[in-house]
């Protein structure tokens, strides 16, 4: 009940920025926020379900929207012939090294291991490099202005979806290898880390993502405002809607994302639902209140933990492709770990722990709050500063870090719910 | 003789005194993480813009000398201005601790919600630094900028390699000995500082032998704070003053506190230099280096992309987190 209040007067708040701005600007708002909702699930999933505090969250989405560009962009084929022999046989023998390394610790044990292990990584990694360097030479100097990647699969966007999802799944099964054994901190600290290696490497491999060239021009799952505009069909709907045509376009493309997105959103939000309310999500619960009861009751606990970070990672990813496609471009320099992390928090925290349809509603609302609070905080900015006269220091300096206040706002949001309302804006059910 | 004199100076040049700059850098902001972790008991996500913060409020106070002409040239101002910055972010920490951390702390809090807690002020230093500093890029290191330049080390020993020794590398070092024995010697012979440690080991009896645990905060909080603008300082003058960057220094940061054991000021030393090392040993171009000790290569001979230094922090975090879980001096298991 009390979650359809708030988020019906959620969707008032879209419809007031619809009039009062424009529809335009209504709908770019709603799909960034079903968007987030989508993030702030994943998140929810980790923290809400098993109480693991996972500050790499824009390391997954990255993957997500690094998977979303290779499946779409068009295979260069001079880089292929260029350099893609070496890329290759260097994977294979990262793969084979690896292969090698997992077979000596079957046999061997000690420090002899340890040692052996060591000398393995760094001959395995120099042979590597050995045929991965000229080759990517080569293939980021085939046309550097407009390629000088090896391109994508060439598939279609949609596909990159549940691929990207997957990809991140797999990344954070390494992570979670790793850290999840230990304490919550460690964890933290350790997706920290993961999480700038992954932007490191989508900035600097060029021979794969450009890196910062990015790539524009991603292709769409849904039609171009221009060809909508030339369409006789449109262009009738477009006259009985009444307005402009190219408004009319731009308006039901945004619509049509919204419908994919909402769609993508529906589908992983009954899931969650019902894993929540399954045994599984029962033992979840248990595990995150008192793991030591858990673990006396037979559970695994590291097994679960693993289990649902991968499920909350792959989320993320799912949610990173999509917004890479929203966007039709792909820039590593985008990700910062204030937008793309802990945002994401501020949302989950806002919204609920432990309730979905309080991560997704924190979703909403924080989108919402962080893109009109520049407009609205240099109005205020302007408003206070008005009765000092044009071109003083101090109004011009205000007005012109306006933007920057929607960081500490953002911070005093968190604060406050943490401290007055710590089970957030809908309560987990118990 | 000379080439390997002459490898020996590009070494020097390149590897040593920036790594041992950076080490010092990261050794200050990780006693700070350490000792909060140690006396709070938990990882304060705020400290690399406590860091931003303390170094804005030194730029500030270099900007007001240079406008009325107060200068200690050959020397930047930076250094007279420090005790300004330090000054706000003491008082910042004391107001943060006051209006936030307190209400946890009577509560007793789970360390995680403290880690939470500390996202958000990290939000509201940032912006507040955005805000006071503007996100542009800041160089306010003023003075002479070269102890020796290469030139004049180049004519006076003849070789072809040169040695440029920065004033602020000097700085930092001989900043971070005083404070660090500063420190040391507060811990060890002060009644408070004592009673910090004894806290920090053993809650419970340092609480039953009348230790006064608000004292024991405020101290740390000042302390913390002082080393965050110290260590942001010396950063910002050495490198360049970005608010932004101080957030990616959190990584090393906290990889030098966990490495030489959490909870552990010596650890936090060792282990910030240790960390800065391995940056800048695996990411230098060994090319000349080899050059001149008889092996021409057409390769760099670098071993990773200085993109790739964040890597280098987390492989060495994971390597300690599976080996030696409670770091080399044996802190406490997070």
């Amino acid at each position: 009940m009390r979650g359809l209040i708030y988020f019906g007067i959620m969707f008032a708040a879209i419809a007031i920025v619809g009039v009062y701005q424009s529809w335009n600007v209504a709908f770019a708002i709603l799909n960034l926020c079903l968007i987030s909702g989508v993030m702030a699930l994943g998140v929810n999933i980790q923290w809400g379900y098993a109480g693991l505090f996972n500050v790499g969250i824009m390391g997954f989405s990255a993957l997500g929207g690094a998977t979303a560009m290779l499946i779409a962009t068009k295979p260069v084929g001079e880089a292929w012939s260029a350099g893609g022999v070496g890329v290759m046989l260097s994977g294979l023998i990262i793969a084979a090294t690896v292969a090698i390394i997992i077979f000596v610790r079957r046999y061997l044990s000690g420090t002899l291991r340890v040692w052996i292990t060591a000398g393995l990584i760094i001959a395995g990694y120099f042979t590597a490099r050995l045929l991965f360097d000229p080759a990517t030479d080569l293939i980021e100097r085939v046309n550097p202005a407009q390629s000088g990647f090896l391109g994508g699969l060439g598939l279609p966007i949609i596909l990159a979806w549940a691929v990207g999802g997957v990809i991140a799944a797999g990344a954070a099964w390494v992570v979670g290898k790793v850290a999840l054994g230990l304490r919550s901190d460690y964890l933290a600290i350790a997706t920290l880390g993961i999480s700038e290696i992954i932007i490191a490497m989508l900035k600097n491999e060029d021979w794969l993502t450009r890196g910062v060239k990015n790539v524009a021009g991603l292709p769409r799952p849904v039609p171009y405002e221009v060809n909508l505009v030339q369409a006789p069909w449109f262009q009738q709907l477009a006259a009985s809607w009444g307005g402009d045509v190219q408004n009319a376009a731009s308006i039901t493309v945004k619509l049509s994302y919204a419908g994919l997105i909402l769609i993508v959103l529906a589908i992983l939000m009954w899931l969650s639902e019902r894993a929540i309310k399954s045994p599984w999500g029962r033992m979840m619960r248990a595990i995150r209140d008192n793991r030591d009861a858990a673990s006396a009751m037979g559970k695994n606990v590291t097994a679960r933990h693993l289990q649902v970070f991968i499920l909350g990672s792959a989320v993320c990813g799912i949610a990173g492709a999509m917004l890479t496609t929203l966007d039709g471009q792909f820039t590593p320099t985008s990700y910062i770990p204030l937008r793309y992390t802990f945002l994401i928090w501020v949302m989950v925290i806002l919204g609920g722990s432990g309730n979905n349809w309080g991560a997704v509603l924190g979703g909403f609302v924080i989108w919402f709050v962080w893109i009109q609070a520049e407009p609205v905080g240099l109005a205020l900015m302007s408003g206070l500063t008005g009765f000092l006269p044009e071109g003083n220091v101090v109004r011009e300096h205000m007005v012109e870090a306006a933007p920057h206040m929607r960081l500490f706002l953002m911070g005093l949001i968190l604060l406050v719910v943490m401290r007055y309302a710590p089970r957030g804006l809908l309560p987990e059910r118990r | 003789m000379t080439e390997i004199l002459n490898a020996l100076v590009l070494f020097t040049n390149f590897v040593i005194l920036p790594g041992a700059t950076y080490g010092a850098q990261l050794a200050l902001g990780a006693l700070g993480v350490t000792l909060i972790y140690g006396i709070l008991r938990f990882a304060n996500f705020a400290h690399g813009d406590l860091m931003a913060f303390g170094a804005a409020g030194t730029i500030g106070a270099v900007l007001l000398f240079q406008a009325i002409g107060i200068s200690i040239a050959p020397l930047p101002t930076a250094i007279i201005a420090l005790p300004f910055g330090i000054l706000l972010a003491c008082a910042l920490a004391l107001l943060t601790d006051k209006w936030v951390y307190r209400f946890y702390r009577k509560q007793r809090a789970a360390p995680v919600v403290f880690t939470i807690v500390s996202v958000g002020v990290m939000f509201m230093y940032n912006g507040l630094t955005r805000f006071t500093i503007g996100p542009d890029d800041r160089q306010f290191g003023d003075g002479e900028r070269f102890i020796i330049k290469a030139r004049a080390f180049k004519e006076m020993t003849g070789l072809s390699e040169g040695l440029a020794i920065r004033t602020s590398q000097v700085i930092t070092l001989v900043i971070a000995v005083i404070v660090v024995v500063a420190l040391f010697r507060f811990l060890n012979k002060s009644r408070t500082g004592k009673a910090m440690r004894a806290y920090s080991d053993n809650e419970d009896l340092a609480l039953l032998s009348g230790i006064n645990p608000d004292r024991v905060v405020m101290v740390a909080w000042l302390i913390a704070a002082s080393l965050a603008a110290i260590a942001g300082t010396l950063y910002g003058l050495d490198k360049s003053y970005k608010p932004f960057v101080f957030a990616q220094l959190l990584l090393p940061i906290f990889a030098s506190a966990v490495v030489g054991g959490i909870g552990q000021p010596i650890g936090a030393i060792a282990g910030g230099f240790i960390i800065a090392f391995s940056e800048v040993t695996v990411t230098y171009a060994y090319k000349k280096v080899a050059f001149y000790l008889g092996f021409e290569s057409d390769s760099l001979l670098q071993l990773l992309s200085v993109e790739y230094k964040f890597a280098i922090s987390f492989v060495i975090l994971v390597v300690v987190l599976l080996i030696r879980p409670t770091g080399i001096f044996k802190g406490r298991v997070l």
